[in-house]
């Protein structure tokens, strides 16, 4: 299988070895920050947590949603996904790993990880979280390259495989509760302590995730022979309608009850997203730029005549993926701190170095995905080399 | 006091060893190199102080009295080797002093007494019975000892700030850079930290393993710090909190905070 990975035109090279010196520029900026510690980041004793964590978060999302494929085409037998379905399984063991690099540039003591399996504490969700996101990896490693493998030789995937594929399904629903409990458990944090978290980062991951989705099979389909037809993407795009619907409808909610109880505790997070609070106003342009494209998305995806267009249900996948990427991969984390538990308000926002070290992790999920979508499309004989 | 075996055996030695080096070979006397009762707390002649429950009483208004002193936050920074950062965003603190508005957020009023509003409360490790850090930490690198002490292993800590995110009293410190050349003067009898490990107050467990009382209470002399044992009924602390009106912070967190502020 990864011989295929290991052949391709020059175009296919070059892009390998743009991504390797994305990721190498990373790593030598993740060396600064290892010698000197995280101060190098723009966090601080106030935001503890940054963008590092945020892509975490946003990212358990994108591995949570290869569901969305995997659910309708294994236990509905939908077929229409049939092809598109190891790209969505594949998507996820990339997300999975980039979670897993965000989580270690994170660690103030990298090296001492192994003591989260030396002490295990089940009292921590960071424990279960470990354990959830650890078996999802697995279990699609174990799925993607026996489904890769079958199709190389023509034949229908090992009988065994079929319980893990059923199994993987709940799996991924459990890595972003598990992820979304990390968060909502704490009273420290008014902002995150509420019981729709889990489910609003369901709603986020189950639109923002196809979305992704559908955009790297519009770049396969224009790049490569690779075209599912038509069937499937129309059936990704409703998909993404109900979950980006959904995912409105909850932070429609959130905000209702912030504004409306008119706590401070909880209404003050919500200014500072929206409005600015205390005269910080960082996230306010951002967080306005993610609500104007949610309802540029939603109008989109609601009319008949826009969604079926594939052109414009490109568009509505690019300003659904902003949107979600805005409210979760910033918003979401940053605004938990803000203001900290004694009310005062601490700006953070990314330095460069930390910035960079993001886009290098970003660029290792970006190879991952590139080598899995190689090799299967070279298996299938939809990529000239 | 019964003297049990084992003691009796390490003062005998320590004894016999004071004997011996009685002047040192510089030819000065032991007595004047080695500070008093050092030998005793070797020997646990002096006992460590104990409790069931320690916790701690901050009398504001006599700490305001004092205006602008920091003689408590001193001697802890000092005792502990916390480094001094001239930035906010590097800052380390165990105990700090904040406006009463930060300090009980949500619990001011615009027309409390001048003196109570104009304050700026000690703050420290509240030292919870249910302490938020405890739980989230994933390697048990901060725990709840029997006495009520929140402890923190800072060789175990991996560094990922989940305790400070599930403090509600924003207690812990990070190190964001190696603190080692911010420390003013380094105390040799207590550990330096490294970068990328997460540090608090710790009710000085060193010192009362030693029979002394936390570096910040010696340092007061306006007794407006009074620590002891909850579960004592003659506790000092205890008659305290028993005659005066009392406070703690976030009190509907269901955290139970072990630092009682009296404001009566």
């Amino acid at each position: 299988m990864i011989e295929k990975a290991l052949r391709g035109n020059s175009r296919y090279w070059g892009w390998i070895g743009f991504l390797f010196i994305v990721i190498f520029v990373g790593f030598l900026f993740y060396l600064r920050q290892f010698g000197y510690g995280l101060g190098i980041t723009g966090l601080n004793r106030d935001v503890t947590w940054g963008l590092y964590i945020a892509q975490f978060t946003f990212l358990v999302g994108v591995a949570a949603s290869a569901v969305m494929v995997v659910l309708p085409y294994y236990l509905h037998d939908f077929k229409a996904f049939g092809k598109i379905t190891i790209l969505g399984e594949t998507l996820a063991i990339a997300s999975v790993v980039m979670c897993g690099t965000f989580i270690f540039v994170d660690m103030g003591q990298p090296l001492r990880i192994p003591n989260v399996f030396i002490f295990p504490s089940p009292n921590s969700l960071m424990f279960w979280d470990t354990i959830a996101l650890g078996g999802y990896l697995v279990l699609n490693v174990i799925i993607s390259i026996n489904v890769i493998a079958s199709e190389k030789k023509g034949t229908p995937p090992p009988g065994w495989i079929k319980p893990i594929i059923l199994l993987s399904i709940p799996w991924a629903i459990s890595i972003h509760t598990v992820t979304a409990f990390l968060y909502s458990g704490l009273a420290a944090r008014p902002f995150w302590m509420t019981a729709i978290l889990a489910p609003r980062f369901l709603a986020s991951a189950f639109s923002g995730g196809p979305a992704l989705l559908l955009l790297l099979v519009f770049l396969l389909r224009k790049f490569t022979r690779f075209d599912p037809g038509r069937e499937p993407i129309q059936k990704l795009g409703l998909i993404i309608t109900y979950a980006m619907t959904i995912n409105v409808f909850f932070v429609l909610m959130e905000i209702f009850t912030a504004f409306y109880s008119g706590i401070p505790e909880h209404l003050d997070h919500f200014k500072f997203l929206y409005v600015g609070l205390h005269g910080n106003t960082t996230l306010v342009p951002w967080m306005w730029v993610s609500s104007i494209l949610a309802v540029i998305s939603l109008v989109l995806l609601y009319i008949p005549k826009t969604r079926n267009n594939e052109t414009v249900l490109g568009l509505a996948c690019v300003t659904v993926f902003v949107s979600i990427w805005i409210e979760k991969g910033l918003g979401m984390v940053i605004t938990g701190f803000v203001p900290n538990p004694l009310g005062e308000v601490t700006r953070y926002w990314p330095t460069f170095t930390e910035t960079m070290i993001t886009i290098g992790v970003y660029a290792i999920g970006a190879l991952i995905v590139t080598i899995f979508y190689k090799a299967t499309l070279s298996i299938r004989g939809e990529v000239s080399v | 006091m019964t003297i049990d075996r084992r003691k009796f055996i390490k003062t005998a030695g320590l004894a016999s060893l004071a004997g011996l080096v009685g002047k040192n070979v510089l030819g000065q006397d032991v007595s004047e190199v080695i500070e008093p009762g050092a030998f005793d707390r070797l020997a646990g002649l002096q006992s460590p102080l104990q409790a069931q429950r320690w916790a701690m009483a901050v009398d504001i208004k006599k700490c305001e009295n004092q205006h602008d002193c920091t003689k408590c936050i001193d001697a802890c920074h000092l005792v502990h080797n916390v480094p001094e950062f001239d930035n906010p965003k590097d800052e380390i603190k165990w105990i700090w002093k904040e406006p009463f508005e930060h300090a009980f957020h949500e619990q001011e009023n615009e027309f409390q007494k001048t003196e109570l509003i104009h304050s700026t409360p000690l703050l420290f490790c509240n030292h919870c019975d249910n302490p938020p850090c405890v739980s989230v930490c994933p390697t048990r690198a901060t725990w709840k000892r029997e006495d009520g002490i929140v402890m923190m292993d800072w060789h175990r800590c991996i560094g990922c700030r989940y305790c400070m995110a599930g403090c509600p009293y924003g207690s812990r410190s990070f190190n964001w850079r190696d603190p080692r050349p911010f420390i003013k003067n380094l105390q040799r009898d207590y550990p330096t930290r490294m970068r990328g490990v997460v540090e608090k107050c710790t009710f000085c467990d060193e010192r009362l393993a030693l029979g002394m009382l936390p570096a910040c209470v010696e340092a007061c002399d306006a007794g407006a710090l009074v620590f002891g044992d909850l579960e004592d009924p003659e506790a000092d602390i205890r008659k305290l909190l028993n005659d005066n009106f009392s406070i703690r912070r976030k009190p509907g967190l269901g955290t139970q905070p072990e630092i009682y502020y009296i404001v009566s």
